[in-house]
């Protein structure tokens, strides 16, 4: 019983408006930022290389290599109402649910298969 | 001061209107009876008495039972005393609910903390330890030093320890309440909160509320 207020009460705050991300997809994440008393939407591009976290708690983390090759790491929480919009643009074929060794790789190796919806089997 | 009785039902976190996270503790408080009245001329002090978790009449004792039964109260699995200002202002068989808090109050909230067992010095205290290198050998999470040598010739009391850890009365202070929702008895303080999850706790009115900035 107690659990279920317990999620009763992260209910009012989840979010189903925006699509579900998966390890390895590379996204397109629109984020409303406050500086000092202006709101502006920033967006931020790269890999998603975690999901973790249930219900409310939910976050991902997106690596995109910035200028210079300096990687970038920003991890968002998924039921933020900061969070504009999340744009998927492709799925990856990736074989865990972590993708940290993204980090020790840089160029060429880096690289994630695309995949594609229609092969999607089981 | 006004208090109420619940169980800690968990943690998690809410956005506030500009999406801030705040990590937040659910409590399910009350409804509480008021079940005795204590009153300078009559007991020395300012208190009430507060019952919670209506249970089964054959749960409790014969004593506890008639206490509850002169007021025609149901049979009640806790009962704690509140100290109070004024006790004139309640009466016996009053119900307290969440209510009395609204969102922006700061509470104190005790309960039994989590019991850990005996611990050593590093857990229980916070000590260093002693160095990992430099040939050392059982030194690692040994405590130290525990006092002079000839004289005093003991070691003072209350020296810190290894000893049982946790498991014990703790308050937190200056919890913010962040929501209210009287429909399902549930409070959401700002952090944690001691204890357990379906731990007993109490939520007061803060006795030192801080400034706010």
């Amino acid at each position: 019983m107690s659990d279920v207020l317990l999620r009763a009460v992260e209910q009012s705050s989840l979010r189903d408006d925006l699509p579900e991300v998966q390890v390895g997809d590379i996204v397109r994440v629109y984020f409303r930022i406050v500086e000092g008393n202006r709101e502006r939407v920033q967006p931020f591009q790269g890999t998603v290389i975690r999901v973790s976290g249930g219900g409310v708690n939910r976050s991902m983390t997106v690596r995109r290599i910035a200028s210079h090759g300096i990687g970038v790491e920003r991890t968002f929480p998924l039921h933020s109402p900061r969070l504009e919009k999340i744009e998927i643009l492709r799925h990856s074929k990736v074989r865990r649910a972590k993708l940290y060794y993204l980090r020790e790789r840089r160029g060429k190796k880096a690289r994630l298969k695309q995949r594609y919806e229609t092969k999607k089997s089981s | 001061m006004k208090g109420i009785l619940g169980r800690k039902l968990g943690m998690t976190r809410v956005f506030d209107e500009s999406g801030v996270v705040i990590p937040v503790t659910v409590i399910q408080a009350g409804p509480c009876y008021v079940t005795q009245v204590k009153r300078t001329e009559t007991d020395g002090y300012e208190a009430i008495q507060i019952g919670f978790e209506v249970t089964k009449p054959n749960k409790l004792n014969k004593p506890l039972l008639g206490h509850l039964k002169k007021h025609d109260l149901p049979p009640l699995r806790v009962l704690r005393e509140i100290r109070v200002e004024d006790a004139s202002e309640y009466e016996v068989g009053q119900l307290l609910t969440v209510e009395m808090f609204k969102p922006g109050d700061l509470v104190d909230v005790t309960g039994t903390s989590k019991g850990r067992g005996f611990q050593g010095g590093v857990k229980r205290y916070g000590f260093g330890g002693g160095p990992r290198t430099h040939g050392q050998s059982d030194r690692l999470r040994a405590p130290g030093s525990i006092g002079a040598g000839t004289f005093p010739g003991r070691v003072l009391p209350g020296t810190r320890m290894a000893g049982r850890m946790g498991n014990k009365r703790v308050t937190v202070q200056n919890l913010e309440v962040v929501r209210v929702d009287p429909e399902n008895n549930l409070i959401l303080v700002k952090g944690a909160v001691p204890g357990h999850k379906k731990g007993l706790v109490l939520i007061r009115q803060a006795v030192r509320p801080k400034k706010r900035g």
